[in-house]
């Protein structure tokens, strides 16, 4: 019969209003009390007399509970992850940039002279104002020293504040991207879980120690003749 | 309502001033402005709270939330876009005729409160009472048609034109049906009061006249610009249709003019139809917004679900479908109103059950007529030629 199809339409509908929401509220979501007091770990009880100004809030629904979405290990954010430990200032990084966006600055600086001598860093600035993101630098880095990273909240109002230099990238948060870094992803590992701060943990080969090299270069080639 | 606080203010006039010239002339100018200050303030509280119902349902009849930020729930969303509305600049266009256009918003909004000084909100809670209030509303409806006509020449714009001619052909064409459509209403209450509409309801109308309650209510939708029938907005083809070039707290006119027209439509369905104020236990004036709120309800659920009527569609619908629907309306309620004396205490089964039986078969031919040549025929007919293209201008001979 015509003008059944309308009806179909309406059930559909009908259907589809008491069936769960699929929006994802960011940053965070109003929550009413029952949800405040999973979120606290407090039972209702507790709340009144511990946090009065939230359990107001939340018995008009209006509580803010802070989300944090699920983000993929290999999610490339708009900034770079870089230890120092492991980074021997090859340049190589600055060399494979398309953009020429990486500046180094070193000077040599007298230590480890049996190994060929190290250079300290004076300047690592990657301007990511300028940046696409092509990942070129982190697959051309030898000692896995520059990681992709995961943060993407870093809206700013100056150009000069995307600059990314060797202060901000030492004392920030390490959270690397596992992109083209397959040692993360064998360990499951979680951007959002851990704080990858030891460089230690984040190569695939550990960066030899003084010793170590003394004793392949300098001992074996004195015990060979 | 009118007697309650016209005694109420003379007596405390009377405590203060014994000696007034003419105190029953300031008496019922008093009475009217507090009467017409409650229902307006009331319709307005209703527009805000109905504007956040519709976008909060229309988001969960789409799996989203809607507006869940300023206010439990939202509920403070549309408060805050009526004052943003309020601060906006308000922009004439150079070329249009100032009078006009801000008479037009005025025209839309002042109508609809006019409305609902005819309904009653409770048993004995009603502003006036007219003894033609039906067709009172029937009149009072059809300004919103000259509204429309006059924003749009008043704008100057090409695209608000096309937009009121649109909506004024399709709001004259369905006036016709919603006008008939409450003629077998009338015959069987023999009155055209809504009071004595809504004191006869002790069996709503809607079980009595079946095919009169589907044919107004697809009549009111049109009226007020609703889906399916919201040509007037089309927005991929006229923009924001006759309100192009309004900005500022005129648009804000319109916009509350047409959920205020909502309300009204629903309220107006719940009185005619749905025995308004009448129900057990509780007082009428809840009754009467259960029931508003109900046919609101449904109203954002057929806007969640249809899609829109095309302008051909629409005129056929209102001509060829609702118009002769009414007719047979107005033809079986009126056999059967001559048939069972007045008197009998089963008259009203009657006759509601003849209309039962009279609906359903003609609903079925009246939408036979109006079905539309099939999708697969015409691919047949043209098999040799893709869908859509016409036959090549140039055939090459011989070949």
């Amino acid at each position: 019969m015509i003008g059944l199809g309308l009806f179909k339409g309406l059930t559909v509908t009908l259907k589809n209003l008491f069936s769960p929401v699929f929006t994802v509220q960011y940053p965070d979501k109003r929550a009413g009390l029952f949800a405040l007091s999973r979120y606290l770990n407090k039972p209702i009880s507790k709340l009144i007399t511990e946090n009065p100004k939230e359990f107001i809030m939340g018995l008009v629904g209006m509580a803010k509970i802070p989300v944090k979405n699920d983000q993929f290990p290999r999610f490339r954010g708009n900034e770079f992850v870089w230890y120092d430990d492991r980074c021997t200032a090859c340049a190589s990084c600055a060399k494979y940039c398309p953009l020429g966006i990486i500046e180094i600055v070193t000077h040599p600086s007298g230590e480890n002279m049996q190994a060929g001598e190290n250079y300290a860093i004076d300047k690592f600035d990657i301007d990511t104002g300028r940046c696409m993101f092509c990942g070129l630098c982190v697959e051309a880095c030898p000692y896995d020293a520059l990681h992709m990273g995961t943060d993407f909240e870093r809206g700013n109002y100056q150009r000069v504040n995307l600059v990314l230099d060797k202060d901000t990238l030492t004392s920030q948060n390490k959270n690397p991207s596992s992109w083209f870094r397959p040692q993360f992803e064998e360990k499951d590992y979680d951007p959002w879980d851990k704080d990858l701060s030891n460089p230690k943990e984040a190569g695939r080969h550990e960066k030899p120690s003084y010793q170590d090299i003394k004793n392949k270069w300098v001992t074996k080639r004195k015990t060979n003749g | 309502m009118y007697e309650f606080i016209y005694d109420i203010l003379k007596y405390v006039l009377d405590l203060f001033l014994t000696d007034l010239k003419y105190e029953n002339y300031i008496l019922t100018l008093l009475t009217g402005i507090i009467i017409a200050f409650a229902i307006i303030n009331a319709v307005l509280g209703g527009v805000l709270a109905l504007i956040w119902g519709e976008r909060r349902l229309l988001g969960r009849f789409q799996q989203r939330t809607g507006p869940n930020r300023w206010g439990p729930q939202g509920i403070l969303t549309s408060t805050a876009d009526a004052v943003k509305v309020m601060f906006k600049e308000d922009i004439i266009p150079e070329e249009a005729d100032k009078y006009i256009f801000n008479l037009a918003p005025l025209l839309l909004v002042v109508p609809v409160f006019i409305i609902f000084s005819v309904i009653p909100f409770g048993m004995g809670l009603y502003a006036v009472n007219i003894n033609v209030s039906v067709l009172f509303i029937l009149a009072v409806t059809s300004i919103s048609g000259l509204s429309i006509i006059c924003a749009a020449w008043a704008s100057a714009n090409r695209i608000a034109i096309f937009s009121a001619l649109r909506s004024v052909a399709m709001l004259i064409s369905y006036e016709i049906p919603v006008g008939l459509s409450l003629v077998g209403i009338l015959l069987i209450t023999e009155s055209m009061s809504v009071m004595d509409i809504v004191n006869y309801q002790s069996l709503p109308f809607i079980l009595i006249q079946p095919v009169a309650a589907v044919v107004f209510f697809l009549g009111s939708l049109a009226e007020i610009n609703r889906t399916p029938f919201d040509l007037t907005e089309a927005e991929s083809e006229l923009a924001a249709g006759y309100q192009n070039d309004y900005s500022g707290m005129k648009w804000g006119l319109f916009y509350l003019g047409e959920f205020a027209a909502a309300i009204a439509a629903a309220s107006v369905f719940s009185t005619l139809f749905l025995g308004g104020p009448n129900g057990p236990i509780l007082p009428g004036i809840f009754w009467l917004t259960i029931k508003v709120v109900g046919v609101l309800f449904v109203i954002i659920w057929i806007r969640a679900t249809w899609p829109r009527f095309r302008i051909d569609q629409v005129l056929n619908l209102a001509w060829k479908g609702l118009f002769e629907l009414t007719l047979v309306n107005i033809v079986v309620t009126s056999v059967t109103v001559i048939i069972w004396p007045e008197g009998d205490s089963n008259r009203i089964l009657y006759i509601a059950l003849a209309n039962w039986i009279f609906a359903f078969p003609f609903l079925i031919i009246i939408f036979r007529l109006l079905r539309t040549k099939n999708y697969v025929d015409y691919i047949n007919i043209k098999s040799s030629y893709p869908i859509g293209s016409d036959k090549p201008k140039f055939e090459k001979v011989g070949s």
